[in-house]
């Protein structure tokens, strides 16, 4: 082939492959802003479909009766409060020593099995671990309660936890802990002050995502906590949460309570959103110590 | 680092001081109840006004469906338990302690639609409801429906037909009502709390069907009465056996109620529908409350004390809301079973 | 393995304290084995009357009866895997072609925000998602997308019949939003373990950072993408809230996406707590039972194909 032919048929191919280049990442530019759109018709609805119901009332005052303005759900945020404490104490505990187990000691049969388990766990859809909880405490108890209610958020974060802790430990340099065992201490010394309490930043931040999780949970409060119109009266009680009052405002016919679901909306993505927030910047390389 | 760790510490005991608060103010009694969507308006209205007479009280009752009432009801996870349509011999006979009906209002069952431009008092026959709801009638301007409402401008658009996603009493009584006037649904389909829908789509609710209702141009849907009055959503008037259009209101209600006296059984649990009587309106029920005979004393004094209210004082505010009270001669039956109601000492759990 | 050297020391000396700990440990380890197994029997075990009832004509039959109580799952199990089909259509390449444009074609500082904003959609609680679908993505379906479907492509069965605005596409469609970052945040971490090297090799050899990332990034990570892929179903197969609050609730096959349908969660969430008879109740928990089950066969199946990738 003569040479100048064959480089003008060089050059064409590589303009084509520069097109196509060029069309490729306009295809991918295009995606990621697709992406975004729902993030941000999301966030824009619920601000101005929100904001115009937050005032003093929607923290202080209770649901009123259909027909009748002024309510609140001053008990629903009080609800989702007392319940991710609850799911806190039962999840926080096990998910962290379940991860410690996992990432301290060496591997075993045990430790692929809980593994194992714990990605199986964190996968079931929360209804399930709601039906679960029902029959486990709603029916002997012979009734919803917050504790029901507390126990299923709380199944629901060990598994996150257990394995993101394991995650975050593993980074941690041996030389580390041979440090602490030549000065003598005990090796459970070891791992909780120096391996947990010398990572406790890194831990809080898998806490605050965990907690950040449940407190939006709907479908596993459906049957445990279930709601209560008044305030919480006890943890053998049932009682409100956010998330299960904004799905009963969401799905019923009155403006009223459109209004009310689209401002507890607001109040639980700004919860959850500076959880996660605090989170990044918790982990940012600045104030890091690990 | 330890800055970090009192935080934590510190939101952990702020936490537990918030529970223990929530501990701490078990004072009052709560009595938690569920049920039946289709009176809660009015309950909601009740169990407030019950606050104000008695402020010990709180009810707290959630709408989750009369199937649901009468299941969780069974389960004892709940004081009481509400249903538009009575509990039938087995599952009494399931429940391990005999249960009382007692009747607190009338209610309306209400064909709703959304057509744009078209206002309330649509007229529809018994049998052209049924096959709406069969599937068989399938758009607005078909000829059946157009030749009973002369005059009326019905776009030629599909039906769209809304009906309950859960268990309801609402459904109960409406397809009660389609069972008695179409041998055809009552083999294809029957009467329940949730059925086989030929068509439509699910609401979750009276609440959920009204919000489809109003979302969904062409429906057609069914729920209480006060729903399509607080919605405004227009409703049908529907041809009664004595073959006049009715539209549901006080007068059409009470007459389809006071037409079961004569027949009404001991335990209350009877059906209003279709009833003969010239002007009654022909899809009404009672709706009840559930309540075990024998309650623990604490509670159930509390319990009996509501009920002696609702069918007092209470039932001023039925009408307001647009159900019909209760017959005055039932009244005083109903408040002689409340007596009968006995209490026991309370056990701790 | 490091472990190791510190098991060796710590057998020198046992402490009482070291004892007791490690047991603690392990019976909280053990526990959460011990939870999933005991999740599964007590599913099984509602669901005990509806299996010996119906054995397999549960997930066979398509007629989900309460009053003459015949239930038949395969609408509903119908619902689940067109919905979460939708889902992951849309969100598997929407979320590959993300994650190759935050690693590979955009500046780290940039990428690592909108990657942020991306993750944050996954942060966001399935009841707002819901609550938005109804007011927000149910009416622009039905007044702007789907009267267009069903006048112009009306005439392929998937975009037939009447439509609501509720219904299988809306159900799909919030699915895949929600989807989008499980699928990108798992794709994401798998291009970043690609060595550089691998893309300058292909860079070196002339080709444009288009085909590069085709060789070297795509070519090397396709299983990695496929068990992120299954991830991102598992997750769509059981997400509750948002999809029945938008997805119509009817047990019905039909072969329209703009009818409404049912799927195994949201027929749980609907009916689970109004249930009246027992042998209905069974029927849900088997439902509950079978998604159980899927789940952990998803998961199985995606942890084969992301193990297989960060083993080679």
């Amino acid at each position: 082939m003569n040479p100048a032919v064959l480089s003008q048929h060089m050059s064409q191919r590589y303009l084509r492959r520069k097109i196509t280049h060029w069309i490729m990442m306009g295809v991918l530019a295009l995606a990621s802003g697709l992406a975004l759109i729902p993030l941000l018709s999301l966030s824009a609805y619920v601000l101005t479909q929100g904001i115009p119901g937050l005032g003093i009332n929607f923290f202080t005052h209770l649901p009123q009766p259909i027909g009748e303005t002024g309510g609140g759900m001053a008990n629903s945020i009080l609800g989702t409060l007392t319940l991710v404490v609850l799911a806190s104490l039962i999840g926080v505990p096990w998910g962290i020593g379940t991860g410690l187990y996992l990432s301290e000691y060496p591997p075993g049969r045990l430790s692929t099995a809980v593994r194992f388990s714990a990605d199986l766990l964190a996968s079931i859809p929360s209804i399930i671990i709601g039906l679960f909880v029902y029959t486990l405490i709603v029916i002997p108890m012979r009734r919803f309660s917050l504790i029901a209610g507390g126990v299923a958020l709380g199944i629901i974060m060990i598994p996150t936890l257990a394995r993101s802790t394991e995650e975050l430990l593993r980074r941690v340099p041996v030389h580390v802990r041979e440090a602490g065992l030549a000065l003598g201490l005990p090796r459970w010394k070891v791992i909780l002050r120096i391996v947990l309490l010398g990572n406790a930043r890194a831990i809080s931040t898998g806490i605050i995502l965990s907690i950040a999780r449940v407190a939006g949970e709907t479908a596993p409060l459906l049957f445990t906590s279930f709601n209560n119109q008044y305030w919480q009266r006890g943890l053998g009680q049932p009682s409100s949460s956010l998330p299960v009052q904004i799905y009963t405002y969401a799905i019923s016919p009155y403006e009223d309570w459109h209004q009310q679901a689209w401002t507890g909306a607001l109040i639980l993505v700004l919860l959850v959103f500076t959880m996660n927030i605090l989170t990044r910047i918790l982990l940012s390389p600045r104030g890091s110590s690990s | 680092m330890r800055r970090l760790v009192s935080v934590l510490f510190g939101f952990f005991s702020l936490s537990s001081v918030v529970i223990m608060i929530a501990v701490a103010t078990e004072a009052a009694t709560l009595i938690n109840g569920a049920g039946a969507t289709f009176p809660f308006p009015l309950y909601s209205k009740w169990f407030a006004e019950f606050h104000k007479v008695d402020a010990e009280v709180e009810i707290n009752y959630q709408s989750i469906g009369s199937g649901g009432g009468i299941r969780q009801f069974t389960e004892h996870t709940i004081d009481f338990g509400a249903t538009d349509i009575p509990m039938t011999q087995e599952q009494l006979s399931k429940a391990h302690s005999p249960i009382l009906h007692i009747p607190t209002v009338v209610g309306a069952v209400v064909l709703t639609y959304n057509l744009p431009g078209i206002p309330s008092g649509l007229k529809l026959s018994s049998d052209v409801i049924s096959e709406l709801f069969l599937g068989k009638i399938k758009t607005w301007s078909d000829a059946r429906i157009a030749q009973m409402n002369p005059g009326v401008k019905l776009p030629n658009e599909p039906v769209t037909i809304i009906r309950r996603s859960d268990g309801s009493g609402t459904t109960a009584i409406f397809t009660d009502y389609l069972t008695k006037v179409s041998p055809d649904w009552k083999t294809r389909v029957g009467t329940g709390t949730a059925v086989n829908w030929p068509v439509g789509l699910g609401g979750k609710g009276n609440e959920g069907v009204a919000g489809l209702i109003q979302q969904t141009p062409g429906s057609l849907g069914y729920t209480e009465l006060v729903f399509a009055k607080i919605n405004h959503l227009s409703y049908v008037a529907i041809k009664n056996q004595a073959g006049e259009f009715v539209e549901p209101n006080l007068n059409s209600v009470t007459l389809a109620a006071s037409s079961a006296i004569k027949s009404m059984p001991k335990d209350y649990r009877t059906s209003i529908t279709n009833p003969s009587l010239k002007g009654a309106y022909p899809i009404s029920a009672f709706t009840y409350l559930l309540v075990h005979e024998s309650m623990p004393k604490a509670k159930g004094e509390k319990i009996i004390k509501f009920l002696h209210w609702a069918l007092g004082a209470g039932q001023q505010y039925a009408q307001k809301l647009y159900y019909s009270p209760l017959p005055p001669e039932m009244i005083s039956k109903v408040n002689h079973t409340i007596e009968a109601i006995h209490l026991v000492p309370d056990q701790h759990e | 393995m490091s472990n190791f050297r510190l098991r060796k020391r710590a057998r020198r000396e046992i402490h009482l304290g070291d004892l007791v700990f490690s047991y603690f440990l392990r019976a909280l380890s053990f526990g959460l084995a011990l939870l999933l197994a005991v999740i599964g029997f007590f599913l099984f075990r509602g669901a005990f009357a509806s299996i010996s009832r119906y054995g397999w004509s549960f997930v066979t039959e398509s007629v989900w009866d309460p009053v003459q109580e015949v239930f038949g799952s395969a609408p509903v199990l119908y619902g689940t895997l067109v919905s979460s089909l939708i889902a992951v259509s849309i969100a598997a390449p929407l979320s590959v072609a993300i994650a190759l444009f935050l690693n590979e074609v955009v500046p780290p500082k940039i990428g690592k925000t909108i990657g942020f904003l991306v993750e944050m959609l996954a942060a966001i609680p399935s009841v707002v998602y819901g609550l938005w679908g109804i007011f927000v993505l149910a009416p622009w379906l039905r007044t702007r997308i789907e009267p267009i479907l069903a006048q112009d492509l009306g005439w392929i069965p998937i975009f037939s019949g009447p439509y609501y605005g509720v219904g299988m596409l809306a159900a799909g469609l919030i699915l895949s939003i929600m989807i989008i970052p499980t699928v990108f945040s798992i794709s994401r971490e798998i291009f970043k373990t690609i060595p550089t090297a691998q893309r300058e090799a292909a860079l070196a050899l002339g080709a444009t950072r288009w085909e590069m990332m085709k060789i070297s990034i795509l070519g090397s990570s396709k299983s990695g993408i496929g068990g992120a892929i299954i991830l991102g179903l598992g997750r769509a197969l059981g997400e509750t809230m948002a999809v029945t609050m938008v997805i119509g609730n009817r047990a019905e096959i039909s072969a329209s996406l703009l009818a409404p349908a049912q799927t195994m969660a949201s027929v749980i969430a609907n009916e689970y707590a109004e249930a009246t008879s027992d042998i209905h109740l069974s029927a849900l928990i088997e439902i509950g039972f079978l998604l159980f089950v899927v789940t952990f066969i998803i998961n199985a199946f995606a942890r084969l194909f992301i193990l297989r990738e960060t083993k080679s």
